[in-house]
C-alpha cells in the first residue's frame, strides 16, 4: 500500500497539501499518484506570481505512460515552483512528499483548507481506484 | 487472472508490477522502467519472454514451405543455426505476424512468433503446411529469457553450462547454438548485443536467479518497449497488422523480391503496391520540445494527415520519439497534435539508438 503521511491534507485527484501555518502551503502529487503514473519524464509548472483558483489546472506531470493534469486544491498566488523538476522529474518518483514538491502557494482564502481530505479519507480514495 | 510463465513467482519476488499482456500476467517494471532501460544500454538486463510462441516445423519440404509462407527467403540461410526475421503475409499483402525463423537442419526449422497472435498464427501455419506435408508442433514446457546489453553475453557465459558457453562465445550475430535442451540465439529486441535463451521451464528460475546474481537486472515490458522503439524495431499490432503491408511499415528490407519466381503468399498484392510506389510510409519522429509522443496522435505533413503508431519517451535521447505512418513526402518536418496543440517534430529514419549510441 502507498505511503500516506498523517500530517498532510489531500484531494480526491491525488494532490497533497502541506499547511505551513503562515498562510502558505506546499503542493505535490501523492505517492499513490506517482506509482500509478510510473517514471516521470516531464513536469510543466505555472509561472511564479500567477494566480490560481481552487480546481484550476496548475501543472502537468507526464510519465512514460501518461500525461496527467494537476489541479490546484486551493486558491492563491504561486510564490515558488520546484525548479529542479525541469531536469530531474524523477525526483517525484523518489520523494513525492519531500523533494518532489511542485508549487508553493500563498493562500487567498485559508478557509478552503477545511475542504481537504485527511490521511484516512485519502487512503480510502486511493484504495478504491487501485 | 491470466496465463503465467514459469518465471511468474520470480517476478513477484523481485517486486514486479504485473500487468495483463495479451492474456499473460507479465512484469511491466520492477520499480523504474527508465533505470531498467539504461541498464540494458550500459550493462545488462534480462526479460522474461516465455509468453512468446515456439514452433517446430519439420518435413522434407520444410524449406519449400517456408519459401511460400514467408516474405523473406529462408534459402538465404546457409549455415545451421542461422536466424532470419520475416513477415508472414496474407493474400492481400497484410502482415499476419512478424517472426524469427532458425534453420536447424534441412528438414527442421524453429520459429518464434508473437504471443498475442498465437492462435491465428498456429491455425494459418498449420493450414498452409498441409500441402507440403510439414508438421507444426508447439513444444510444451519451455521458457525463454532474453539477456541483453553490452555485458550480457559475458555475464551469461558465467552462469550457463560450460560446454554451451564455449559454443556461444564464438557465435556470430543472428546465429544460434543448441546444447542438450538449451538453445541460445544471439538475437534480441533491444538494439544491443545479447542472447535469447530457450530452455526447459523447470530450469528457468535457476537461470534467472543465476543471471541476477551475476549482476543482470530484471527488466519489464515497459523497458522492452522503449528499447525496441529506440532500436527502430516494429511491434506487431501497433506498427503493423493485417491491413498494413510491410512496405507501409518500414519493412521493405525484409521482403526478398529475388528470385522473382518465388511465389510467396501476398507477393502479388505487394508487387502491385510497389509498382504504384505506395502512398504511405513509416518514419521516425523526434520531438524537440517538452512532452511525450503517444500512440494514435495525429500527424500533419504538408496538410496531409498521418498517425503515430508507437510513441514514447526515449531515455537515451531524453526526448520523445515515435514511429508514424504518414503520406509519402520529402519534407523533414511535421506537426503532431498533442493535448489540443500542434507541435513541431522532426522526421528521421530509424533507428534512433544502436549498441548504446544515439544514431540520429
Amino acid at each position: 500500500m502507498s505511503n500516506v503521511p498523517a500530517d498532510l491534507k489531500y484531494t480526491k485527484s491525488h494532490e497533497w497539501i502541506q499547511d505551513l501555518g503562515d498562510g502558505t502551503v506546499n503542493i505535490g502529487i501523492t505517492d499513490h499518484a506517482q506509482t500509478l503514473l510510473g517514471d516521470l519524464v516531464f513536469v510543466e509548472l505555472p509561472e511564479v506570481d500567477s494566480e490560481v483558483s481552487a480546481g484550476d489546472e496548475c501543472a502537468v506531470v507526464e510519465s512514460v505512460k501518461a500525461a496527467s493534469d494537476v489541479y490546484s486544491p486551493l486558491s492563491g498566488t504561486v510564490i515558488a515552483v520546484n525548479e529542479v523538476l525541469a531536469d530531474t522529474p524523477e525526483t517525484i518518483n523518489q520523494d513525492a512528499y519531500g523533494d518532489g514538491w511542485l508549487i508553493k502557494l500563498k493562500l487567498s482564502d485559508a478557509n478552503e483548507l477545511t475542504d481537504l481530505l485527511d490521511a484516512n479519507a485519502y487512503e480510502e480514495v486511493a484504495a478504491e481506484d487501485h | 487472472m491470466g496465463n503465467k510463465t514459469p518465471l511468474y513467482d520470480a517476478h513477484v519476488k523481485h517486486d514486479a508490477k504485473i500487468v495483463d499482456f495479451g492474456g499473460w500476467d507479465m512484469p511491466l517494471h520492477y520499480g523504474s522502467q527508465i533505470e531498467e532501460h539504461h541498464e540494458v544500454r550500459r550493462s545488462a538486463g534480462m526479460f522474461d519472454v516465455s509468453h512468446m510462441t515456439v514452433l517446430e516445423l519439420r518435413g522434407d519440404r520444410v524449406t519449400d514451405f517456408l519459401r511460400k509462407l514467408l516474405a523473406n527467403d529462408v534459402a538465404r540461410l546457409k549455415d545451421k543455426g542461422k536466424a532470419l526475421y520475416s513477415c508472414m503475409l496474407n493474400e492481400n499483402g497484410g502482415v499476419i505476424d512478424d517472426l524469427i525463423v532458425y534453420y536447424m537442419d534441412d528438414d527442421w526449422f524453429r520459429m518464434v512468433v508473437n504471443a498475442a497472435t498465437h492462435d491465428k498464427d498456429v491455425a494459418w501455419i498449420t493450414k498452409q503446411a498441409q500441402a507440403f506435408s510439414v508438421t507444426v508442433d508447439e513444444p510444451e514446457g519451455l521458457a525463454m529469457i532474453a539477456v541483453q546489453g553490452p555485458e550480457a553475453r559475458d555475464k551469461a557465459h558465467q552462469v550457463i553450462d560450460k560446454a554451451l558457453a564455449e559454443k556461444a562465445t564464438s557465435l556470430k550475430r543472428f546465429h544460434a547454438v543448441t546444447d542438450g535442451e538449451t538453445f541460445v540465439g544471439r538475437t534480441g529486441y533491444t538494439g544491443e548485443d545479447g542472447y535469447e535463451i530457450i530452455l526447459p521451464a523447470s530450469k528457468a528460475v535457476n537461470l534467472w536467479e543465476a543471471l541476477y546474481n551475476a549482476g543482470v537486472r530484471p527488466c519489464g515490458l515497459g523497458a522492452r518497449d522503449t528499447l525496441r522503439l529506440e532500436a527502430g524495431m516494429n511491434l506487431y499490432g501497433t506498427d503493423m497488422d493485417e491491413e498494413i503491408s510491410p512496405l507501409e511499415a518500414g519493412l521493405a528490407w525484409t521482403v526478398a523480391w529475388e528470385p522473382t519466381d518465388r511465389d510467396f503468399i501476398g507477393r502479388n498484392a505487394i508487387e502491385q503496391q510497389r509498382g504504384q510506389n505506395g502512398t504511405r510510409k513509416l518514419v521516425g519522429l523526434i520531438l524537440e520540445g517538452k512532452g511525450v509522443l503517444r500512440n494514435h496522435q495525429k500527424v500533419f505533413v504538408n496538410g496531409n494527415e498521418g498517425e503515430i503508431t508507437s510513441g514514447s519517451f526515449s531515455p537515451t535521447l531524453g526526448k520523445a520519439i515515435a514511429f508514424a505512418r504518414i503520406p509519402k513526402d520529402e519534407t523533414q518536418q511535421c506537426e503532431v497534435e498533442m493535448r489540443g496543440k500542434r507541435v513541431l517534430a522532426q522526421i528521421v529514419k530509424p533507428p534512433f539508438v544502436r549498441d548504446g549510441k544515439a544514431c540520429i
